[in-house]
């Protein structure tokens, strides 16, 4: 018999907004993927094992490459250990179920209790690939041909995919999953977050900090804005290295934190400095000047 | 009629399919959405909206059909009507004799019966007046608690604040209107990445074909064959004009080339801008702030990377052959911009320029010839993509 899993509240380690946590219950109930979208940072990875964790669930972990191909999810058979064996001996090369290794999505459909399935950046493989995945994730089982095994789900695994680019994924596929877009978090919710991971920060330092970024967060023509990442790492640096907070609006201290490529960085230099906001910013960096 | 909400999606833009639209059916028979109409404006959204870039038509659609619907049990006695209706699914593909089959029409109907039976009992147990909301708790996942973020929505008075949320209009920036065919420009992209098992990478993968095929030439004995993995070793240089009506197109370039790097992984890409044509300098961003001195790419970046330019290649002559001819006013150009272009497209072997002026009209433009007896120039189309990624494969 299947079990039912309970209700996603959200956990201590990880924020969750309101609709976020309904949309995740939704997508439980209705026993469809959850294809989770957003910028790079907003927690998107995070969220499945925020969902394992809640619902006392083991959690099961694909990460897709480029070169990740549909059919690795469900079964591998090892053809190279097969031939060294039959050259070399030592084991029954004529039981092929030895040869064959379950994948990420194999594994969950085999798993006795519900788990979380998370298949992390799916946009990441060929165009094709979530298609490739659309029947197996709607029949919930699979045929291995060389064994004639059936690996059918006991439980319907809870899915949750996620998604970086700005790139489509096929129709068909999203027709059968749940969406939800991750907004960026405003100020308030970036609090919470940052209390997760760095309870004991100053505010004051913080509540500089948190404008700078936002400000930065707004310039024109960067490359990669800066993510939530980049300033949990950025608030601990400015705490560890004793910034005073009134340094941070008119040297923006560590920016080297925030602020990745050489091109972003001179941007960030001069955009600020057009706006008037430091006399005392240092002179551009990284960048070629007549 | 409830499945004019539906229709109007789709009058909107919204690619939402009947499948979604009976999934959604199917969410409010179970009770899904009631605690208040904002809960449903975030159960509807999250089953027929697939790309926070169609969120925007969303609310515009939402906010005018709902502006006269305040309760809840307005929107489950809507949808209990359309089921009972007589043709309750309208014509279109897929069949829906095949959506019939999938969903049992007559068990949601009586489902959604349920539904409002329970919240009447509900109302009468708690003696509440005017509006009332199933599952403030409860079965319901929508709650109307929750902490932090996004826009909060929920709560007694809130039958209308989804509304005007809506009417707030806040993804308009999500949009993507200026881009069309984004998949067709990605599936050309992403041709490029074919190029990346040519030569440098370590060959440890498994060659099965190969492995099979010499084993048996070894008449059985073992002989296993590596060969280089897939791995994506392709640099890239996107130039793009800015001047006019070409900033749109850069900034859809520059969009279209970040989404594929995401997806191929690029080894590098480079982004650089230049005003008609380019000179001693090109600049690191659209608004022309940050001078990169273009001597300074030919140190810094091999013959290796793949050069794009996107551009009219349309301007006055004198810009493109004589020296001095820039029309920046902070500039003095001692090469002309045709013989800054030569040396690009030498220090450059693969490379092509991509014109949004259609081919035909060409030959009507002074400086497109000249410059096309440089660089190989294709249209910015899908097609002409297509063409020029097949001209960056080879020399
Ligand atoms: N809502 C949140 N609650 C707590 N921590 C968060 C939250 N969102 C982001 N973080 C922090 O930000 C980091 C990045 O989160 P995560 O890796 O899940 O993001 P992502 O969206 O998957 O990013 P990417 O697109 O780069 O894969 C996490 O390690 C965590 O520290
Ligand atoms: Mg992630």
């Amino acid at each position: 018999m299947t079990t039912k899993p309970g209700e996603y509240k959200g956990t201590g380690d990880y924020i969750a907004s309101a609709d976020l946590q309904n949309i995740v219950n939704v997508a439980v109930a209705l026993g469809r993927p959850l294809l989770i979208k957003g910028e790079p940072g907003t927690g998107k990875t995070l969220l499945a094992k925020s969902i394992a964790d809640s619902l006392g669930l083991q959690l099961i972990i694909w990460n897709i490459k480029s070169t990740t191909k549909a059919q690795e999810g469900l079964y591998v058979y090892d053809t190279v250990q097969r031939l060294y064996d039959s050259q070399f001996g030592g084991c029954d090369v004529a039981d092929i179920k030895q040869y064959i290794k379950l994948g990420k999505l194999g594994e969950a459909f085999a798993a006795d209790k519900p788990v979380v399935l998370l298949i992390d950046e799916i946009d990441k493989a060929d165009l094709e690939f979530p298609n490739d995945l659309l029947w197996e994730l709607d029949i919930m089982n699979f045929y291995i041909p060389e064994t004639k095994e059936t690996i059918a789900a006991q439980n319907r695994p809870i899915v949750i995919i996620t998604s970086n680019a700005e790139k489509e994924l096929p129709d068909a596929f999203l027709r059968r999953c749940i969406f939800h877009y991750i907004e960026f978090p405003d100020k308030a919710m970036m609090r919470q977050i940052i209390a997760v991971h760095h309870p004991d920060l100053d505010q004051i330092l913080l509540g500089q900090a948190l404008e700078m970024f936002y400000t930065l967060r707004a310039l024109n023509d960067l490359q990669k804005r800066p993510s939530t990442s980049e300033l949990l790492d950025w608030v601990q640096a400015l705490a560890l290295g004793g910034v005073k907070p009134d340094k941070i609006a008119t040297a923006i201290p560590l920016l080297g934190v925030l602020i990745k490529k050489d091109q972003d960085f001179a941007t960030v230099l001069d955009q600020l400095h057009q706006k008037g906001s430091g006399d005392k910013a240092p002179t551009p960096y990284g960048v070629h000047n007549r | 009629m409830f499945i004019d909400f539906y229709y109007r999606l789709k009058q909107e833009g919204v690619p939402v399919s009947l499948t979604e639209w009976m999934t959604l059916m199917d969410a409010l028979a179970r009770g899904f959405a009631f605690s208040s109409l904002s809960a449903f404006y975030f159960l509807a959204r999250a089953i027929l909206v697939k790309s926070e870039t169609n969120f925007d038509r969303y609310d515009l659609v939402f906010s005018r059909y709902f502006k006269g619907i305040e309760t809840p049990e307005d929107i489950l006695a809507a949808a209990l009507a359309w089921l009972k209706s007589e043709k309750p699914l309208p014509a279109a593909p897929p069949t829906p004799a095949a959506l019939l089959a999938q969903y049992n029409v007559e068990e949601l109907r009586k489902l959604l019966a349920e539904r409002i039976e329970e919240q009447k009992k509900e109302a009468v147990k708690e003696k509440r007046g005017g509006p009332f909301w199933i599952g403030t708790g409860g079965t319901s996942p929508f709650g109307e608690s929750g902490s932090g973020g996004g826009v909060r929505l929920g709560g007694e008075s809130n039958s209308m604040s989804a509304v005007k949320v809506a009417a707030e209009r806040r993804y308009l920036d999500l949009r993507d209107d200026s881009i069309t065919g984004v998949r067709q420009f990605e599936m050309a992209l992403r041709a490029l990445r074919q190029l990346s098992t040519k030569n440098e990478a370590p060959m440890d993968e498994l060659d099965l074909d190969g492995t099979i095929d010499a084993t048996s030439r070894k008449a059985g004995m073992l002989n296993i064959v590596w060969k280089r993995p897939r791995r994506n070793r392709m640099k890239v240089i996107l130039l793009m004009d800015t001047s006019g009506s070409m900033l749109k197109f850069a900034q859809i370039s520059r969009r279209l080339f970040t989404a594929v790097n995401r997806t191929t992984h690029f080894k590098d890409l480079r982004f650089y801008y230049f005003y008609n044509c380019v000179y001693d300098r090109v600049y690191a961003n659209a608004n022309h702030t940050q001078p990169v001195n273009t001597e300074h790419l030919f140190k810094t970046l091999n013959p290796e990377y793949r050069l794009i330019i996107t551009g009219d290649a349309t301007m006055n002559e004198h810009e493109l052959l004589r020296p001095g001819g820039t029309i920046s006013w902070n500039e003095n150009n001692e090469l002309s911009g045709l013989d800054w272009l030569k040396r690009l497209a030498k220090m450059y072997p693969h490379a092509a320029w991509l014109n949004p002026v259609p081919a035909a009209n060409w030959t009507h433009y002074e400086t497109i010839p000249p410059i096309r007896e440089v660089f190989p120039m294709f249209e910015l189309t899908p097609a002409g993509l297509e063409k020029a990624i097949q001209k960056l494969k080879t020399r």
